[in-house]
């Protein structure tokens, strides 16, 4: 239970104008969450299958005495080969009250990007559904994806979240 | 620091000595009152008022002052105590709870209601007493909040130590004493900083106001000879052989040594403490590991710490456990007012009877087993029960019985209620089932009858009366009981009583657990459901035509569940002679589970799995391992559901294959 990275959710928090952004790599495409919804960073380990679940929930696993369900939106968006190899880790984000690991190819860096860097998403040419994404970030040659980790990781079409009534 | 910090200690404490108060009044012998529990009374409302008025709440102190004047002329044996009088004390401790909570919520009490109330307590002191009882304060005690005395007026001087108060609280505490008389000189340090006042406050006055604020330990409060009074320059150690007010205590006031032997602490940091300590025996056995498999056992120091490591886990995981544990009485407590209130009007005679108090349950389960044996116990006062004159005409006597009692019972807590009533009477309950459309007959057993007053919408009440019958039935009692991992029966007499019988598991934060192994996978199944476990015959085994297989076990047919199948696990085995089959019971339904091997029993801690994922199908809950790893808690009854239905889908996809294969070879 290694602990690559660990962030301080709370550095930070006031900062309108540039915002910090974990990121991280689905094959060929970079992509970015806000880094105050990521509680830590973990190698993909000891994940116990459940059964009777889509292929994308890999499991859940132990974090310290606290079971969260791990996701791999690799194979729930086609986004590269899901391979599991050392690189492969698993981001570990807070939306409200829950716990969820995503599983991503690796983990790049933290990058601040001011409100004139971030672009509105084009139309076509993102493997992930317009809706989750916030829009694009442009760094020199790089291009960042930015994704509305909040939005997706309780979106319908994942169900990690059971809603009321079902 | 603002006073208002304080306001939920206080809200707190005033809470718990309302519940003395009650517990107190209903255990009064009104023909001859015990002393000390008049004064135990008389001591929670006053110290509730000094709070009250340190706090600036003015209702929920004028209220209290009224009762406190009359509950003091009750123990100084000038009134005389009646039922009706107590139920008037029981009345006014109800508007003391109300009031609180409105102060809690942050509104100010209904005004209306204490005037009636007040208006209540006044009429009494007239006519029992012959004087106004609100405005002459009893000559034995001085309200806290009077104005403080004049300047150099009347008053006996006073030490008031305090002993580890921070500064903060001292400058609080000091100002609190200066409404309460003249603060002639302080000094001293954190350990100890005197204040000398003087103040018309006894002492007994000052600690209940204070101790809202700091322990009573932490307050010693000493009379000092007055020709003392004019400050000394510094006396290096505190008044000598001066007469203390606290040896006397203990006598008077049992309280104290209750509040200071606990604390309070919010549940999610016991669960947070019990967390870690699991992850601390994870990394332990995780050492154990490593050690095995490296050879350094040649080491014997090494390896004898690491045992003292691992029993000093396992202590301290059973001593967090226990913390979750709290007696029945918490439950209990709450249920002599309730039938003391529904007896009073529905007109029955009735001695409630508690058994087993002390037995120890889970805190979240005494929480949500309270509606259900509330209600179980006002259909007992309702149904059950007699009036005195049935009860007389039966040869019984007037007064009924109504006994709840709790016992430990291996793992589980039996919780019964039961009464001397008339029993159920079965030609009823068979009666309306028949209206109901339930499927009954005459010659059904008695047990069997019992059960059908848990179907839902079952009412045998004639009438739908204030107490019960109001909808809420015995089917949610018995799906309440059910959610919490227990059972539920009825056993009953006709002219002798009936008795209800509850069974539950002691917590529902560790499971007895037996581990199985399907492939590469381990589950855990309850061991409360598990009956038995063999290597089937292939002679027992037999074939149905759906593609069902059912296992004979004795005279039983039982049919078989594959959890490979169920859980989806493959590298199973498959040929179920060759495998294990657990057999298990659950909402009454027995099966025989498939699994590959029996790895062995141990206590798991339960882990929601809807904390952070979703209800999964078959499953109740997760564990970790002690390799670290989770392993999934198996849900008896809904595995059955699950492997149903999987079943059902498998045929239909497998006669779409068949169709559509003959429609291949058809065209």
């Amino acid at each position: 239970m290694s602990n690559l990275v660990s962030v301080n959710p709370v550095k930070k928090a006031a900062e309108i104008s540039s915002r910090e952004f974990l990121v991280f790599s689905l094959g060929d495409e970079e992509y970015a969450i806000d880094i105050l919804k990521v509680q830590e960073i973990r190698g993909y380990e000891n994940v116990t299958r459940i059964a009777n679940a889509p292929d994308f929930i890999k499991g859940v696993a132990n974090l310290r005495g606290v079971i969260v369900p791990i996701v791999d939106l690799r194979l729930k968006f086609r986004l590269a080969s899901a391979d599991y190899n050392q690189q492969t880790v698993v981001i570990v984000i807070n939306i409200g009250t829950r716990v969820v690991g995503i599983v991503v190819d690796q983990v790049s860096d933290v990058m601040t990007l001011t409100a004139e860097q971030i672009k509105p998403p084009p139309e076509f040419g993102i493997s992930l559904p317009l809706d989750y994404i916030h829009g694009l970030g442009n760094l020199e040659e790089r291009m960042l994806v930015l994704v509305d980790i909040e939005r997706l990781l309780t979106s319908e079409e994942l169900a990690i979240v059971e809603r009321v009534g079902e | 620091m603002d006073i208002s910090d304080f306001y939920s200690t206080f809200f707190e404490e005033a809470e718990e000595l309302l519940g003395d108060m009650e517990a107190h009044l209903l255990a009064l012998d009104v023909d001859n009152p015990d002393m000390e529990q008049l004064n135990a009374i008389f001591r929670a409302a006053h110290s509730i008022k000094g709070g009250a008025g340190t706090f600036g709440f003015e209702a929920l102190q004028r209220t209290t002052h009224l009762l406190e004047n009359l509950l003091d002329y009750t123990r100084r044996g000038e009134l005389t105590l009646r039922r009706d009088i107590v139920d008037t004390f029981l009345e006014a401790k109800d508007m003391l709870h109300d009031q609180l909570e409105a102060y809690r919520q942050g509104v100010e009490p209904d005004a209306e209601a204490m005037a009636r109330i007040c208006e209540v307590l006044r009429k009494l002191a007239l006519e029992e007493i012959g004087e106004p009882a609100g405005d002459v304060a009893p000559a034995t005690t001085v309200a806290p909040s009077s104005p403080p005395p004049a300047s150099g007026g009347a008053g006996q001087p006073l030490s008031v130590a305090l002993l580890g108060v921070s500064e903060r609280d001292r400058e609080l505490l000091i100002e609190e004493l200066g409404q309460l008389g003249d603060v002639l000189e302080t000094r001293g340090e954190d350990d100890r900083y005197e204040v000398l006042m003087q103040s018309t406050a006894s002492a007994d006055d000052i600690e209940a106001v204070m101790c809202f604020i700091v322990e009573p330990e932490q307050l010693d409060i000493r009379s000092i000879p007055p020709e003392r009074l004019p400050v000394p320059v510094k006396t290096p150690e505190p008044p000598p052989k001066a007469e203390t007010k606290r040896a006397a205590r203990p006598a008077v006031d049992s309280r104290d040594s209750g509040a200071n032997s606990s604390i309070r602490v919010p549940v999610a940091k016991v669960d947070h403490i019990i967390n870690l300590v699991g992850e601390l025996i994870i990394t332990q056995s995780m050492l154990n590991q490593v050690v095995e498999d490296s050879d350094v056992t040649g080491d014997g120091g090494f390896a004898s710490g690491l045992s003292l490591l691992q029993r000093t886990a396992r202590d301290l995981q059973e001593a967090v456990m226990s913390v979750r544990m709290v007696p029945m009485d918490y439950v209990f407590s709450r249920f002599p007012r309730l039938v003391r209130d529904l007896a009073g009007k529905l007109g029955k005679d009735v001695e409630l009877i508690t058994e087993g108090k002390s037995t120890e349950l889970d805190k979240s389960l005494t929480e949500r087993i309270i509606d259900p044996l509330t209600h179980l116990v006002r259909n007992s006062l309702d149904h059950g029960l007699e009036t005195p004159e049935l009860r007389a005409a039966a040869g019984k006597p007037g007064t009924g019985r109504l006994t709840l009692s709790a016992q430990h019972q291996g793992g589980n807590i039996l919780i019964e209620v039961s009464d001397d009533g008339a029993g159920l009477d079965r030609e009823r309950i068979l009666a309306k089932a028949r209206g109901n459309g339930l499927p009954v007959s005459d010659n059904m057993s008695d047990e069997e009858v019992w059960q059908l007053i848990f179907a839902p919408g079952f009412s045998t009440a004639e009438a739908v009366s204030d107490v019960s019958g109001r909808g809420v039935g015995m089917d949610v009692v018995k799906r309440n009981i059910q959610a919490m991992g227990g059972h539920v029966e009825v056993l009953s007499e006709a002219g002798v009583g009936t008795r209800t019988r509850i069974v539950l598991p002691l917590t529902l934060a560790i499971l007895d657990g037996m581990s199985v192994r399907v492939g590469e996978e381990t589950f855990i199944l309850p061991v409360s459901a598990v009956i038995e476990s063999l290597q089937p015959r292939a002679d027992d085994l037999y074939t149905m035509a759906g593609g069902d297989v059912l296992l004979k076990v004795r005279e039983d047919y039982l049919p078989l569940v594959a959890l490979h199948h169920a859980m989806e696990v493959s590298g199973a085995v498959t040929d179920p002679t060759a495998a294990i089959v657990v057999i298990v019971q659950g909402e009454g339904r027995r099966y025989a589970l498939l699994v590959d091997e029996l790895v062995g029993q141990q206590q798991v801690v339960v882990k929601n799995l809807e904390t952070n994922y979703r209800k999964v199908p078959g499953v109740s809950a997760a564990t970790i391992l002690g390799d670290g790893s989770v392993a999934l808690i198996l849900d008896i009854p809904d595995l059955h559901r699950l492997s149903q239905s999987k079943k059902a889908s498998d045929a239909v996809a497998r006669n779409s294959t068949v169709l559509s294969s003959k429609e291949v070879s058809a065209s």
